[in-house]
This record gives structure tokens, sequence and C-alpha cells, in this order.
């Protein structure tokens, strides 16, 4: 077996240099073949979502793609009559913060279905806005007179038990999305 | 010594999470369901087999003063490959197990076993080495994450024990469970250690 190297200067460069670079090559090849399946994987993540908070569609949700303040509207349809918007919308004030939403909303303005995409809320407590027993409250109900906000603040909506910071964060980031719809959807907002 | 010796010692003489007490960030904090314990304990397994490959081929090539360096990044770049894979082919699991895949880079079992085994040994030990100390360390969370999803959510590898609205011993999937069950664990094990004479 050889003998290991000296640490000399011109060695210890040498070899950091060396194995950097064959490193750097190893990830290069690694990126470029996962780039597209971590593409796809991120896309499918999204459709489907789209699809659980919206009646049947055959439009392209890519198609009708239009972004403002970071809120993302799919605009839908099924042999051109419009099925509905789907909603990719957000809040800050989850109680572990950051907590997305893709909540789907009818042509007439009422909201369909939700679903949680990403939160860090305290599991068993926050955790339970997922759940049917606070979401399926929304089913239905139009944001125009069933006012997002907890009962404690004014609104319509019952709040989680415990975990009235994720609820309020939960109808934050719905009324974010029904903004948005406003601005997308003359009809709905009333100014036509 | 039979090269097996080198495989077996991970298992449970020198068990990297009850033993060596090693890698407790990932094994307290991911555990809250078995088949996290289990991926996490995959991927880490695979940094640790191709690092310990990596650097008992590279180990005469390595001036001492840098070897540091050079290991963290042998061990990067696989952590970064596993990172990589995951997102693309199980992105549930990478949500899982989120900032802690690009963590196994500064698990301790890694560069342990590449200072205290690699850079010493064969290729064939270490390789040996680097895989019964990753099953070693996936036996171990996956066992932990089973005892904390059965006892805080009532179910195993996602298959519900109990009914939907049974109450769970909550705490056992909120960090302090992760504590006590390692704890618990620890102790169950050195007596096993002391009985059996291991």
């Amino acid at each position: 077996m050889a003998k290991k190297l000296e640490s000399t200067l011109g060695n210890m460069l040498l070899s950091l240099v060396l194995l950097s670079m064959v490193m750097s090559a190893a990830l290069a090849f690694v990126y470029l073949r996962t780039k597209g399946p971590i593409e796809a994987a991120a896309q499918q993540k999204e459709i489907a979502a789209i699809r659980q908070v919206l009646p049947e569609f055959d439009s392209d949700p890519n198609a009708s793609k239009t972004e403002q303040d970071g809120v993302i509207v799919y605009r839908l349809s099924k042999q051109n009559q419009p099925v509905g918007y789907a909603i990719k919308t957000f809040t800050e004030k989850g109680f572990g913060g950051h907590i997305e939403i893709m909540a789907g909303f009818l042509p007439d303005g009422s909201i369909n279905s939700v679903t949680v995409l990403t939160h860090k809320e305290t599991p068993g407590l926050g955790t339970k806005m997922t759940d049917p027993k606070f979401s399926d409250q929304f089913l239905g109900k139009n944001p125009a007179d069933f006012i997002l906000k907890v009962k404690k603040d004014g609104g319509k909506v019952d709040a989680i038990t415990a975990a009235t910071v994720s609820s309020r964060a939960y109808c934050d980031a719905l009324q974010r999305a029904y903004s948005a719809l406003k601005t997308v959807n003359d009809t709905i907002s009333g100014n036509q | 010594m039979g090269s097996i010796k080198y495989f077996t010692n991970g298992l449970l003489k020198e068990n990297p999470t009850f033993v060596i007490v090693l890698g407790t960030c990932p094994t307290l904090a991911i555990t809250t369901a078995a088949v996290n314990g289990l991926g996490m304990g995959a991927a880490t397994t695979f940094v640790l087999v191709f690092s310990n490959l990596f650097i008992s081929l590279l180990k005469n090539l390595i001036p001492d003063k840098v070897r540091i360096a050079a290991f963290i990044l042998v061990i990067a770049t696989f952590v970064t490959i596993v990172d990589l894979v995951m997102k693309a082919y199980t992105p549930d699991l990478y949500k899982a197990l989120g900032i802690f895949i690009p963590l196994i880079v500064v698990n301790c079992i890694i560069l342990g076993r590449a200072e205290a085994f690699a850079q010493k040994n064969g290729i064939w030990p270490s390789v040996l080495d680097g895989l019964g100390m990753g099953l070693g360390f996936t036996l171990a969370i996956t066992l932990m994450g089973s005892i904390r999803e059965i006892l805080g959510n009532g179910s195993i590898f996602n298959i519900r024990l109990l009914s939907e609205n049974a109450t769970t011993i909550l705490i056992f999937v909120l960090p302090p469970g992760a504590f006590v069950t390692y704890g618990f664990l620890i102790a169950i094990m050195n007596r096993i250690k002391l009985k059996f004479n291991i």
C-alpha cells in the first residue's frame, strides 16, 4: 500500500482541489438526472391538490395560471363551462409560521373544498385544522356572507379548541384567497 | 477475526443510537412515525456505506491536516445525492423528513465512523462497518418511531390500530415524548447488555 501523503501545502491543496472537482462532477450528474422527476413530482402534487378541491375538470391548470401577491389562481373549466377556481394561498400567522392552503371556489364564489398543503402547527392541536370536523364548516359557504373570522373575532367560524391561533391563520389564508378571487372575477366582487 | 464481526458490531454491541449515543438530533426529531425512522435510517445507511467506502479508498491520498475537510466533502456529496433522489422519487417522505436530510452531513455517526474506522481500515471492513452501523441506527430509530407512533397516534406504519377518535398519549409524538422514549430504550438496552454480557 502506498505511503500516506504528507501534509505539505502543495499536497493539501492538490488533494482538496481534486476531491472537490470529482465530487462537483458527481453532483452535477445526479442533479441533471433528477431535475426532471423533481419538477414532475412537484407539478403532480399541485394538480392532485387542485383535483381535490374542485369538481371534475378537463382544462389544463397551467394554461390559466395567474399570480398576484404570492397567491396563485387557477381558472378551470370542463368542456368550456367554468368549473371554478383553485387558489393556492398562504398565511404567515400560523402558530408555527407559514401555512399553505389550496382552496377551491365555485364560479359563484362559494367554497367547494379546502386542503392544507404545508404547515408546521402543533401536532394534535393545530393539526386538527386538516380534520373534517373543522374544515367541513367551510364547504358550500360563500365568504360574501360567511365572514371568514373565528366567532371570538366577530366572524362565523367555529375555532378549534385550544388552537385559536391556527384557526385564525386558516381564516386569514382563506380571506386572502377570496380577495384574490374578487380581483380576477368581476361578477363575484359585484362591479361588473 | 471474521469479517462478519465488523458488521454485527454496529447492530448491538456498539449500536450508534443506544450505546455510542451519536446522531441523537435526527433520533429525537424525526421519530414521530415508524416510516420516518425507516426512511431516515435508509438515507443514513446509504451515506454511511458510501462515505466509508470512499474514505477507506482515499485514505492515503488525503493529508492528515485536511482530513476533516476532505471527509465532510465526501459526506456532503453523498447526502446531496440522497437529498435529490428522495426529492425526485419519494416526495412525501422527503417532506416528512424535511431539513433532517441535509443535516445528515453533520450527523456524528458518519464523521465518527470515517474518523474512527474507515481511515484506518481496508475497503471491505469499512463497507461492512458502514452497513452494520447504518442498520443498527435504522433498527433503533424505527423502533423508536414505532413506539411513539403507537402510543401517540394509535397507528403503526400509517396502519391504524385504534379508531380515529380514540384518545392517545399525545405527548409521545411531541418533543418531550422523544426524550422519554429514548431514555427508557437506553435503560432497557443497558439491562439487556448486562444480562447477556454483550
